[in-house]
């Protein structure tokens, strides 16, 4: 969790930006690929698109210890609970990128076995397009990601949505407490910025 | 349903061979035969390795009776995500404290429904779907159903097609298998090999880019030829990737075998025995690491394989040595095959001149009305196969890969099944890993090498 | 279908039909140069042992097809088409050869006779033609599904069975998720 009940002066200014800094430089992946698109993403941790010059070349299985859940690969209707499982055991803050479009919408699989977009169950903060995506675009979806944890978007936006993780920044007027969602949550809401977590 | 409840059905013996002497059943006293007597098959008949369970079985914690730890047997799950970068692989093991007793892989996390999708696509958009099933060797999957087509149709596809689908193929083998090796060394702590592996990938998959125009489900074997002709200059880039690639071998060989962690943990471990390989319809190198010099290429050929010279790697034993071992050489020969493609690929047509199938070059479409029409109808409507049934197979990186392709008559399959070689390698599991410790369960998955698009199509 | 006997009709004498091949006691046809054997359902585990005693020792596919929607079939005339199905393919190795068994299933009781015991290998084969078309497998030890999830209904790859398509939107409409 963040910084409660902070009135952000010259000092917390700066810590606030240490935080998210510590936060953006070292985002660990959690090991969910899938199918086609594990293999591009372990293609972009091998040593020509190294993901070490990120601070992520740590892909933890264990979702306790990830921050980041890169959803690699196609979701079938078996698959989309554990998916919703392994979400949901992942620490505050986390963050969500759909990789390829099976992930992102289904891809070339308009049919009954695969679910027609991960945003249907998990909230997503990125999508990278490709079949499969190369490692060049996963990794420009990875540094969109990365902007956004800098500047603080995405906290800036859960507060605007009501909705999310309950991340605390304090009140600057730009952020403010907002209420832990319950899972059930807002996986499916339909605001044009999907920017929750 | 109890862990006790379980154990009752039929009493596991943690180590195979050593326990001999009679057992008190309700037909009286009776003398238990050696484990090595046994006939093989009918050791494989027995539900003695596998764990037949609903997927759903879950025990409830407050009824495990802690107090009797002697006779109770433990079920544990592994996966579907996990760190073993093998896709979404679930076994279900039921453990004697670390031995395992029997398995249940339970699949069907990745399952597209490709099949189904197949039905609803024209003959050349096919390969898109197919292509993504054993996405480690997408060219194989393309060109089973285009070979399949292609029997359907009755027509011939030029000789040059031929080469060019055969370098095609023994480039994805040798990429495949460097996965293999990468994948292989990461799940039994050889970390760096990962990274090692990638780095030849990488050689291979900037060729592929080259050519068909993307690095991994390239949709370029089509029925009929293939989709595009090799680009200039294609000779220089294989001969720099073939020359680098056998001194990279020898150091990944080195790193394997001359390592004594590497080699205690995979000599011995998940043997399969040739009649059971062949019983669970095991192929490939999992077949040949028992000593069965099974391989498609040289005893069914297909393509122009009757004219390159290669040999058939086999290995002795049947354990994960053995498999390491025969995809290692497999690239090795591999090599081999590629260095005979660049001296003899023929010119020629890259796809058949056959208009009812081939869309017409795309000059050819401002000046003839024909040729517009062609082209209209074959990209719309789509090219028809006559009807029938057909089955046609290769040899992929994990073993017979099939096509068995029922059309009626239209411009869309009737029927499309894939014989995924991962499929029947997986029922192997079970037997590898009776009896052995879980630590060595994860090197046995690992030298299975099964590709889950393939398995759950 | 095809017509077995010549048809001549100038000559007296009409020639006798000649026997129709037959191989492990099943009528066989030829599709494309491959070898096709035609049993029946009461001589279906018949012909599987017969082709065991032969060499065929790996039955490398089971797989079955939903003859729904009536395409043209190539059959001999005494087998009577069912909707279903049911295809093995069986390889031997010394010589190299292969087979095809198709089986005739018909909808009002798809239930067939398991080749488990003979080939410990369609296990996972006959499961997934049970999850995908609802054919029963008598003998078999754990006919569960195996690719879809265990409580799901209907089996996906019957022609009935719809593809499951969401509609796609293509215009600038406002996204709905």
């Amino acid at each position: 969790m963040g910084l409660e009940d902070l009135n952000h002066n010259f000092l917390t200014g700066a810590l606030e930006d240490l935080v998210k800094w510590g936060r953006y430089r070292s985002v660990w992946p959690n090991t969910f690929g899938l199918a086609c698109c594990a293999i591009e993403m372990m293609g972009t941790g091998a040593a020509n698109f190294d993901l070490a010059r990120f601070g992520m070349e740590v892909f933890r299985a264990s979702p306790r210890q990830a921050d980041l859940m890169i959803v690699a690969g196609r979701v079938s209707q078996k698959m989309a609970p554990v998916l919703r499982q392994v979400y949901d055991q992942m620490m505050e803050p986390k963050w969500v990128i759909s990789m390829g479009v099976c992930a992102s919408s289904g891809g070339m699989f308009n049919n009954y076995a695969i679910v027609q977009g991960v945003d249907q169950v998990v909230p997503v903060d990125v999508y990278a397009p490709g079949c499969p995506p190369g490692p060049e675009t996963l990794i420009h979806a990875i540094l969109t990601l990365h902007e956004k944890i800098r500047t603080g978007e995405i906290t800036r936006r859960r507060h605007q949505t009501g909705a999310g993780a309950g991340i605390e920044l304090g009140d600057t007027g730009r952020s403010a407490r907002v209420a832990l969602a319950s899972t059930g949550g807002r996986a499916g809401d339909d605001t044009p910025e999907k920017q929750r977590a | 349903m109890t862990p006790t409840e379980l154990s009752d059905q039929s009493p596991p013996q943690p180590s195979a061979a050593s326990w001999v002497g009679a057992a008190e059943t309700s037909e009286g006293r009776q003398e238990l035969v050696e484990r090595e007597e046994t006939d093989p098959l009918e050791l494989l008949r027995e539900r003695g390795a596998v764990l037949r369970l609903p997927e759903g079985f879950v025990v409830d914690p407050g009824d495990v009776d802690i107090e009797s730890p002697e006779d109770e047997t433990m079920i544990i799950n592994l996966g579907p995500q996990h760190p073993s970068t093998h896709g979404v692989l679930r076994v279900m093991v039921e453990l004697d404290g670390e031995t395992v007793l029997r398995t249940k892989p339970v699949i069907g996390y990745l399952h597209t429904g490709m099949e189904k999708t197949g039905e609803d696509l024209m003959y050349v958009q096919g390969g898109t779907n197919v292509t993504r099933m054993d996405y480690l060797s997408p060219f194989f999957n393309e060109c089973v159903f285009s070979m399949a087509v292609e029997q359907l149709l009755g027509i011939e596809i030029p000789e040059r097609a031929t080469w060019i689908r055969m370098l095609m193929l023994e480039l994805n083998r040798i990429s495949s298998h460097v996965l293999f090796l990468a994948t292989n060394g990461l799940d039994m702590g050889a970390t760096s090999m990962m990274i090692y592996g990638w780095r030849e990938r990488e050689l291979l998959l900037a060729f592929f880019e080259r050519v068909t125009g993307l690095r991994m489900n390239h949709n370029y074997v089509r029925p009929g030829g293939v989709a595009a002709d090799l680009p200039d200059g294609w000779r220089d880039d294989v001969a720099d990737i073939i020359e680098v690639l056998p001194g990279r071998l020898d150091e990944f060989d080195s790193l394997f075998t001359n390592q004594p962690i590497w080699r205690q943990r995979s000599e011995g471990i998940g043997v399969i025995t040739r009649e059971q390989a062949v019983a669970l319809a095991a192929t490939g190198p999992i077949l040949r690491s028992t000593g069965v010099p099974w391989d498609l290429r040289a005893d069914m050929p297909y393509l122009a394989y009757d004219q390159v010279e290669f040999d058939v790697i086999t290995g002795t034993v049947g354990d994960v040595f053995d498999r390491y071992a025969v995809r290692l050489n497999e690239i090795r020969e591999s090599i081999r095959i590629v260095h005979q493609i660049l001296e003899r690929m023929p010119n020629g047509d890259y796809r058949t001149q056959d208009s009812k199938v081939t869309p017409p070059p795309r000059g050819r479409i401002d000046e003839s009305m024909e040729a517009l029409i062609h082209h209209f109808k074959l990209f719309t409507e789509g090219f028809k196969v006559p009807a029938g049934e057909v089955y046609v197979a290769i040899e992929s990186p994990r073993g017979e890969l099939g096509c068995y392709l029922v059309s009626d008559g239209g411009a869309k399959p009737y029927r499309l099944h894939i014989r995924g070689p991962s499929f029947a390698n997986l029922q192997c599991l079970p037997v590898m890993m009776r009896g052995g410790l879980i630590a060595d369960g994860i090197a046995v998955i690992s030298s299975l090498d099964p590709v889950l698009g393939d398995v759950d199509r | 279908m095809t017509d077995a006997g010549p048809t001549d009709g100038e000559a007296p004498a009409p020639e006798p039909e000649p026997e129709p091949e037959r191989h492990a006691g099943a009528l066989v046809t030829r599709s494309r140069g491959q070898e096709v054997l035609h049993p029946t359902l009461d001589t279906y585990l018949d012909t599987i042992t017969a082709l065991w005693d032969e060499g065929f020792d790996m039955c490398v596919d089971v797989t079955a097809a939903d003859y729904l929607e009536r395409p043209p079939r190539d059959l001999p005339p005494d087998i009577a088409p069912e909707r279903f199905e049911l295809v093995a393919n069986l390889l031997a190795m010394d010589p190299p050869r292969r087979v095809r068994v198709r089986l005739q299933v018909p909808e009002a009781a798809p239930v067939v006779p398991s080749i488990w015991e003979r080939y410990p290998g369609v296990e996972a084969y006959e499961r997934e033609v049970y999850d995908m078309f609802g054919i029963r497998f008598e003998g078999h030890p754990d006919l569960t599904r195996i690719l879809m999830p265990e409580d799901w209904e209907g089996h996906p790859l019957r022609k009935d069975y719809p593809i499951g398509r969401v509609p796609v939107q293509f215009k600038a409409a406002p996204p709905t998720r």
